[in-house]
């Protein structure tokens, strides 16, 4: 690694005007994604800045200190923190560019040549022009607002990873009776997370008929801690003046809170885990075309957006459960960007369409010349499902999954000998669909 | 808010309230040889009434000129402009347009036009269906015409109350806050005035501008009977990226009850849409309510179809201190001495409490108290840089004078830390004080990324310990414990 302050010192300092650096490829963020993609481009050879608006690197990984970490990517379960020293370890090492505490403000991405403005109290204003971008700002979590729960407005509403890093990293516990919406696995672990640190956590309540994070969470941070889970059922009020005081429950009767049969639960504090968004918002003003299924970036089979040179991916292109997928996905988005500066470009490609049960499907095309890994979600919960892909609606390949649900992601490696037999015609496409 | 010991304070006027109406007479009065005393309960200024609004400075064409309201009315808005100049806050002269959805409504819409006309509304237009689509494309396509009124504009309530605050204070006005007037008794000339704290002070002249409790402070000095009936406003805020975003205020046409449910392009970018208009009997329910949302996003986008759920970032409420004759109520007590009643002031008391200062101004002297100009008074505040309205070259001279605009703390918002520094330097020592004054924590995100900065920042700047960190006042204390 480049230590950024050096590089400063020789490219921008006592400069007239803007500060200007220039690079082969510009990422923006520098969480499990961007770390990945990072070093991959740097393993290419190319040159690269890795700009992170906070002052460490790992993103949302450091305070994730539980375990589940790193089972694909390095064979062994590490925690959060681990997962992300190893990768950070390894950017080191490498010849990237990082900039901590820099915020990129803008992005011009419609000429050849890509501008990033970014401020930061070191460097002052710079801009970082590059030829190929990689978004991989990851995403945040849902809100009170967004979830439009009525009552009051007190202190002690919290999302889950708000809580989680002021208990983890900041050391503080915001409160002792606590009332968890949402059965993500941010709120599951945090379930056990604050009772660990002394808290009495009274319930998960979920809104789904089903739990929406990790069965390996539900266990473990539900069930060996006798905590109650409520499916089906949505916190309909909170109350409170100046802090939470307690919250109404109400089980859901044809999708709308029954009244009669909701009871209240005594809290102070109120953590949400009501899912994440990609935060795409500079993405938005780049001009970069936005899936509606995912939030996250259309993207082709090379993981690049609408905007040529922009690529994306991890949970700014669509929310994963595990932070190993995320560094697979990124992996792929650094060796792309770099064939694209090399004007390496697939021959061909063809349109994948999310068929029956299926919400989406991520990228959203294929090239049958480098089939690669295709990662998607269930609009169902099924045991014993059939995965079914289909070409121009003849069927192609089938695969048996033991269990489907919305909240599990899924994946399926297509093989250069899968594709070999197929007849692609030039408006081919493939579908992809669960039975 | 930076807050003055009251224990010793010995005045010529207190005024009890620090919303609009209560700031805009302070910073009247603060253009005198006096000594002026503005009072709040709340851990800040404008945390009432104030807080939770349209927002709106409107186009002087709802109500007719036979109320004080229409007057003060007319007479604030012109006085804006100046008052921007002076202080410093965000207000945009955006218009305002009133859309008819069929005949019935286009009816209305004549006679709005002729009352703005009578009451001087500058700019007044009525509007064919033609020309509300050239103004305003987004609106819902059943709109047969309407009414424009270009003099109308928002700003953001609770920001222009700190400006004028920041400006009083700058003459010689104290602020105290956290100071609940519970008592009061006649001290000789004087009020002795006692705060649910145990501190008191006195004062010649008192100006009750306690919104939503005039009529308890009424009470409290003796004053005349009346009732403030709080009639709760719900709304939501919708995300700036929202495709609803018009280009100027939208009014439905109006019922008996309100001004209707609007579509508000706020002077900072976001959208708000609400308010509902419910009466209540809480003084203190700001809650939000299931039914009450549900009818907002109905009627909002009967103005905009575009208005979608998906753009709502936060529900709030706002109580309006209504009156049962629906007009403000400002004059001389005939009960009470030297006590000024400023009540009842609902909407539209954001476009009219410059003019409610100045004519309250006029009361202080006709009740008897003399009025000195002093030659030092100064209109002016400082300016406060904000990243989000520079350019990357303007923010590069302003990170290299002060690396802290550098760094970006509220990313959604884009507010640096030396702007909430600068915030809690000027009082804002709570977690909803610095996101009224700074904006941060006010974005998408609401908070979840950046309130544990701020709540460092605050343990830095001020030294005081995280068990004392409060989102508005006692009670709201935001953590338990450590480990």
């Amino acid at each position: 690694m480049v230590p950024a302050a050096s590089f400063y010192a020789m490219h921008c300092e006592g400069r007239e005007g803007m500060k200007e650096l220039q690079y082969d490829v510009l990422v923006i963020g520098a969480g499990a994604a961007g770390l990945a993609a990072a070093l991959e481009v740097s393993r290419n050879n190319a040159s690269c800045a890795l700009v992170e608006r906070e002052s460490h690197l790992g993103g949302i990984l450091i305070q994730c200190i539980h375990n589940g970490f790193g089972l694909e990517e390095y064979k062994e379960e590490l925690t959060g923190p681990e997962f992300a020293e190893r990768q950070i370890q390894a950017v080191r090492a490498a010849d990237v560019d990082v900039f901590t505490d820099t915020t990129v403000t803008q992005l011009n991405a419609e000429n050849d040549r890509k501008e990033a403005y970014c401020y930061s109290a070191v460097y002052g204003v710079l801009r970082i022009s590059a030829r190929a971008v990689i978004l991989a700002m990851g995403c945040r979590e849902r809100n009170r607002g967004n979830i439009r729960t009525p009552g009051t407005r007190p202190a002690g509403v919290y999302t889950a990873g708000l809580a989680q890093r002021l208990v983890n990293i900041e050391g503080y516990i915001p409160g002792k009776d606590v009332v968890i919406v949402g059965s993500g696995d941010i709120g599951l672990i945090m379930a056990r997370r604050m009772t660990w640190v002394g808290a009495k956590v009274h319930a998960v309540i979920e809104i789904q008929p089903y739990p929406s994070g990790l069965t390996r969470n539900i266990v473990q941070c539900l069930n060996d801690f006798e905590i109650p889970l409520y499916l089906s059922h949505v916190v309909s009020r909170i109350e409170g003046k100046h802090r939470v005081e307690k919250v109404q429950v109400s089980p859901l009767t044809h999708g709308i809170p029954d009244d009669e049969n909701s009871f209240e639960i005594q809290c102070d504090t109120l953590l949400l885990s009501v899912g994440l968004i990609p935060e795409n918002e500079l993405s938005k003003e780049a001009g970069v075309e936005i899936n509606s299924q995912t939030n996250g970036a259309l993207v082709d089979a090379t993981m690049m957006t609408s905007i040529d040179g922009v690529f994306s991916c991890g949970n700014v292109l669509h929310v994963h459960d595990l932070a190993d997928w995320v560094a697979e996905e990124a992996r792929r988005a650094g060796a792309y960007a770099v064939g694209y500066l090399r004007n390496e470009r697939p021959k061909r490609q063809m349109r994948i369409k999310a068929g029956a049960n299926v919400r989406y499907i991520n990228p959203a095309m294929f090239d049958p010349d480098n089939p690669d890994k295709l990662y998607f979600r269930s609009l169902i919960v099924k045991n014993q499902a059939k995965l079914q892909i289909k070409l121009d609606h003849k069927p192609v390949k089938e695969l048996r999954l033991s269990h489907v649900q919305p909240s599990e992601m899924l994946h399926v490696n297509l093989k250069p000998k899968d594709v070999a037999g197929w007849n692609i015609m030039k408006d081919s496409v493939l579908e992809v669909s669960i039975e | 808010m930076a807050s003055t010991d009251a224990a010793a304070l010995r005045v010529d006027v207190a005024i009890v309230g620090a919303g609009l109406s209560g700031s805009c007479i302070a910073r009247q009065l603060s253009a005198y040889k006096l000594d002026v005393v503005l009072l709040d309960k709340e851990c800040d200024v404008s945390m009432g009434v104030s807080r939770a609004n349209s927002g709106i400075v409107h186009g002087g064409f709802h109500h007719n000129l036979k109320y004080l309201k229409s007057r003060l009315e007319i007479r604030g808005n012109l006085m804006y402009d100046r008052l921007q100049r002076e202080l410093d806050f965000p207000f945009k002269r955006c218009g305002i347009l009133v859309a008819a959805l069929n005949d019935e409504e286009m009816k209305y819409i004549d006679h709005l036009y002729t009352q703005g006309v009578e009451n001087g509304a500058i700019g007044i237009e009525m509007c064919s269906r033609e020309r509300m689509f050239e103004l305003e494309p987004k609106l819902n396509p059943d709109c047969v015409g309407g009414l424009h009124a270009p003099g109308g504009g928002v700003l953001e309530p609770y920001r222009f109350v700190f400006s004028v605050v920041e400006s009083a204070q700058k003459n010689g006005v104290e602020v105290v806050t956290g100071f609940e007037v519970v008592h009061a008794e006649r001290a000789g000339e004087r009020y002795r005035i006692h705060a649910a704290d145990g501190r008191q002070m006195e004062a010649r002249y008192v100006v009750n501008a306690a919104g939503l409790f005039a009529d308890r402070v009424s009470e409290i000095f003796g004053a005349e009977e009346f009732q403030i009936i709080p009639r709760k406003g719900e709304y939501f805020l919708l995300d700036r990226a929202t495709e609803a975003a018009p280009q100027r205020v939208l009014f439905p046409v109006p019922t008996k009850v309100s001004k209707g449910m609007l579509v508000i392009p706020t002077v900072e970018g976001t959208v708000l849409i609400g308010p509902t208009a419910q009466e209540i009997e809480d003084k203190e329910d700001l809650s939000t309510n299931t039914d009450q949302l549900n009818l907002i996003l109905d009627q909002a986008r009967k103005m905009v179809p575009k208005v979608s759920q998906t753009d709502v970032i936060t529900a709030f409420s706002g109580l309006r201190p209504a009156l049962a004759d629906g007009d403000f109520y400002i004059d001389i007590s005939a009960k009470a001495p030297n006590f000024i009643q400023v009540a009842g002031i609902q909407s539209p008391g954001l476009t009219a409490a410059p003019a409610i200062g100045e004519y309250v101004k006029d009361l202080v002297k006709k009740a008897g108290c003399s009025l000195v100009e002093k030659a030092e008074w100064d209109p002016y505040v400082s300016k406060l840089p904000r990243i989000r309205d520079l350019g990357p070259y303007e923010a590069d001279n302003l990170v290299n004078a002060n690396p802290a605009y550098g760094n970006v703390v509220c990313r959604c918002e884009e507010i640096s830390e030396a702007e909430i520094v600068e915030a809690i330097h000027r009082g804002h020592t709570t977690l909803d004080g610095i996101k009224y004054f700074t904006r941060a924590g006010m974005g998408r995100c609401q908070g979840g990324f950046c309130s544990y900065k701020i709540i460092k920042l605050l343990i830095r700047e001020t030294g005081i310990s995280y068990k004392d960190i409060q989102k508005c006042g006692a009670g709201s204390e935001l953590l338990r414990d450590a480990l």
